[in-house]
């Protein structure tokens, strides 16, 4: 079984985010970037199902600039077997990721297809749903849990009310949440034994496919920074601003 | 326990300035060396904080072409001013009455940390091996006690010292020479210079602790290629300090403030009074309507000539500010930290070739500008504990009359954590209260670093003596662990009347200020899991 991993740079989740003066974006110069945390719950979960003999490749696909490539490195140096970099330039929706991963996926031709549920920079929370609609594979999003079975995935879902357990048919995508696993650390000598691994680049053009964007962005901004608080003497001063001031009731 | 070992030639400690040119000329004197370069940081640069203004002389060395070679090197120093400070007033002193060393319009206002990440690529490029999130947590020793190499920090080890599922082991790197260039207290360079009594017939070591915030600031105020010290205001007569504000590219401009750490008082907390020097009349006019983009702090090097230990040793270097090579008078220590990791390579090249003893270095060493350079700013900043005036005075004399060829040399009397007095016999400094305008909170300014460290791991602040700071510090020093800290990680907390040390190691920011100025030297830094720390950007 073959395993197709897409893992993402973002901005360090450890980082202070900050707008650009004109809104056009956030500040990206000299901000250290991290992979997409949910995504290294992905590579861990392959890497754990190859330990476990159930499956045999695991490849990592990133889409981006040139040092996007930082990431499918990492993934390699974990136990990802081969990386792919799809070469593009400017910000990509998550329509235009799914268009070029199922062009991958077309190509490589995985029985899985994981990635982390959501990026931690734009949150879109698509790209799997989208990805799982244009190759019409059954999906489990959100997952906590992973069985292999012969032909099909238990999966448990982080949902709103609870766990939720389904189990669908591969070929199949799966979005994977941090409670999946505790992703590993890369070891030096596996971190230079990764620097040796092949990685495939692909110019985005060469896929033939549409990836204008569909989204004009107006505008970025700060949220509202939130006023102080204020303490209260009693209950019938609070209900006095609540009524008053805050005018809720 | 067993763990994996990696040969190389050349192991070196530390992506730093020093680190970094030890590598790049290494591989320019022989490109089939094998090098390989231990950063603690997730990334080069991540942890370096700097002014700076940058004196070139080390780089034309090693890369004669680096304007051709896309460095961060841009910003031209255009203009000095030099004030002095009274609690409202100012003073402007005329820059030509300023001594050489402190002129620099030859210079150019740099991100330290940009600059390490540049030349991080040129030796990439060179083929030196660099890995960051990886630090050296242990120094390895050979049968006849010369340096083998060293071991990196274990990784997934659980709070109570146990493994975790993520567990993995540290590995061995060892070279036929490791050179540690870690920056100032340096936690392994520290166990070296006492293990080969490395500072023996020294002065002890003096240090000091800057603070940087980098501001955006209105387009009005700022004049690209300024550059500005203060003396004075907020500091008192007998405690050694000034700031910098150096204004870099993009409306942006580097703020900071050194003060000192022989200071005397347990009261005085050196963020505070950073804190408070931003809302002199002189300083809030400029930074008025700008916003603080960023903030960290880090000791530096101070002691110079009479305080630097010796720099060789059985099968290792120390070099860069590990060692001291920092230029006081000058405020620059990265060209220095740059010229002796040179001077290593030159070393180490000569060693692996023509099996010359490692101490060659003292003789390349002493006929090198560096030798010059220090030798010549030695009586400065000893002449400060005479107290400011007389320490301008004398400093005047020392460099603009007799450029530092005085015939004797002032001795420093007292290592950081000796100096401090009881708290009952200082006065108690009330610092006004933060305006979140320009003035803040520990906490809002730790959180601009950027610091982490992964939770459920080893407290990575050692205590000698867990008792000792309520027993005894707290009470006669009011702990001025609270104060000297600049990232808030230690706390003095009342729990049902009985009073609690606590450290908040994950706010660390790695200054090593604890390790300097715990006046019984109780605190001990040792390297946390790999990765953790600040994330400075262009600090």
């Amino acid at each position: 079984m073959k395993i197709l991993v897409a893992v993402k740079r973002v901005i360090d989740y450890n980082v202070q985010i900050r707008i650009k003066e004109d809104g056009s974006g956030v500040v990206t110069d000299n901000v250290k970037m991290s992979t997409n945390p949910p995504d290294d719950n992905a590579i861990e979960e392959a890497v754990k199902i190859k330990e476990a003999g159930k499956a045999t490749e695991i490849v990592a696909i990133t889409v981006g600039e040139v040092k996007a490539q930082e990431t499918v490195r990492k993934a390699l140096a974990v136990g990802a077997d081969k990386g792919i970099h799809v070469k593009t330039e400017g910000a990509l929706e998550p329509l235009a990721i799914s268009k070029i991963i199922q062009k991958i996926v077309e190509k490589e031709k995985p029985d899985l297809v994981f990635m982390g549920k959501q990026a931690i920079d734009d949150d879109c929370n698509q790209t799997g749903q989208m990805l799982s609609a244009l190759l019409n594979w059954p999906q489990a999003t959100f997952a906590s849990k992973i069985e292999i079975k012969d032909t099909s995935l238990e999966v448990t879902r982080e949902i709103d009310e609870g766990l939720e357990t389904i189990e669908i048919n591969t070929p199949a995508i799966v979005t994977c949440d941090l409670r999946l696993n505790e992703p590993r650390y890369a070891s030096l000598p596996n971190i230079m034994k990764a620097k040796k691994k092949p990685i495939e680049e692909i110019n985005v053009s060469d896929l033939g496919i549409d990836i204008t964007p569909r989204i004009e962005q107006l505008k970025v901004e700060e949220p509202p920074k939130r006023k102080a608080g204020i303490k209260v003497a009693n209950v019938a001063e609070l209900v006095q601003k609540l009524k008053n001031e805050a005018k809720v009731i | 326990m067993s763990r994996e070992s990696m040969e190389y030639d050349v192991v070196i400690i530390g992506g730093g300035p020093s680190g970094l040119s030890t590598a790049i000329k290494l591989k320019q004197l022989d490109p089939n060396l094998n090098i390989c370069l231990l950063e603690k940081a997730s990334e080069i640069g991540a942890h370096i904080l700097s002014g700076n203004v940058f004196e070139t002389r080390a780089l034309d060395e090693l890369l004669p072409n680096w304007r051709e070679l896309n460095s961060p090197i841009k910003t031209k120093v255009t203009k000095e001013k030099f004030l002095f400070l009274g609690k409202t007033k100012s003073l402007s002193w005329p820059t030509w009455l300023l001594p050489a060393v402190q002129q620099n319009h030859k210079n150019y206002i740099i991100s330290l940390a940009n600059l390490c990440r540049w030349l991080a690529e040129q030796a990439e490029n060179l083929g030196v091996e660099i890995f960051p999130g990886f630090p050296a947590s242990e120094v390895l020793y050979n049968d006849d006690g010369s340096v083998r190499g060293v071991a990196t920090q274990d990784m997934g080890i659980d709070k109570e010292g146990n493994k975790k599922d993520s567990f993995e082991p540290g590995i061995e790197l060892l070279g036929k020479v490791t050179v540690f260039a870690e920056g100032c207290r340096g936690h392994l360079g520290k166990e070296l210079i006492q293990k080969f009594d490395l500072n023996k017939g020294k002065d002890p070591q003096q240090y000091g602790i800057g603070f940087k915030e980098i501001w955006e600031i209105d387009e009005n105020n700022h004049e690209e290629g300024l550059v500005m010290h203060t003396a004075g205001w907020p500091l008192d007569n007998s405690t050694y300090g000034g700031s910098f504000m150096y204004h870099a590219e993009n409306k942006q401009i580097f703020l900071g403030y050194v003060i000192g750490l022989d200071y005397k008082n347990p009261h005085l907390s050196p963020y505070d009074e950073f804190q408070r020097f931003k809302t002199h009349p002189a300083i809030k006019k400029i930074i008025k309507g700008g916003k603080r983009i960023s903030y960290g702090a880090r000791a530096l090097i101070e002691g110079g000539f009479q305080s630097l230990p010796q720099m060789f040793m059985p099968g290792a270097l120390l070099v860069g500010c590990d060692a001291g090579t920092l230029n006081m008078p000058k405020i620059k220590g990265s060209h220095t930290a740059m010229k002796s990791g040179m001077i290593a390579a030159e070393t180490i090249n000569e060693h692996l070739k023509e099996n010359k003893d490692l101490s060659i270095f003292d003789q390349k060493f002493k006929s090198s500008w560096l030798y010059k350079e220090l030798f010549e700013a030695r009586n400065v900043k000893p002449s400060f504990s005479w107290g400011l005036i007389l320490g301008i005075i004398f400093t005047g004399i020392d460099q603009i009359l007799f450029r530092g060829k005085l015939p004797f040399t002032l001795k420093h009397k007292h290592a950081d954590h000796e100096t401090l007095k009881p708290a009952k016999d200082m006065p108690k400094i009330d610092y006004p209260k933060y305006d979140n305008v320009l003035t803040f909170d520990k906490t809002s300014s730790v959180y601009l670093t950027g610091t982490n460290h992964a939770d459920n791991q080893p407290v990575h602040l050692k205590l000698k003596d867990p008792n000792l700071p309520i027993n005894y510090t707290l009470e006669k020093f009011d702990e001025p662990a609270q104060r000297y800290c600049p990232a808030g990680v230690y706390e003095v907390q009342k729990e049902n009347d009985v009073n609690k040390f606590v450290i908040n190691s994950q706010n660390c920011i790695h200054c090593k200020t604890c390790d300097i100025k715990e006046p019984s030297q109780n605190i001990v830094w040792v390297t946390p899991e790999g990765g953790g720390g600040p994330k400075y950007g262009n600090m």
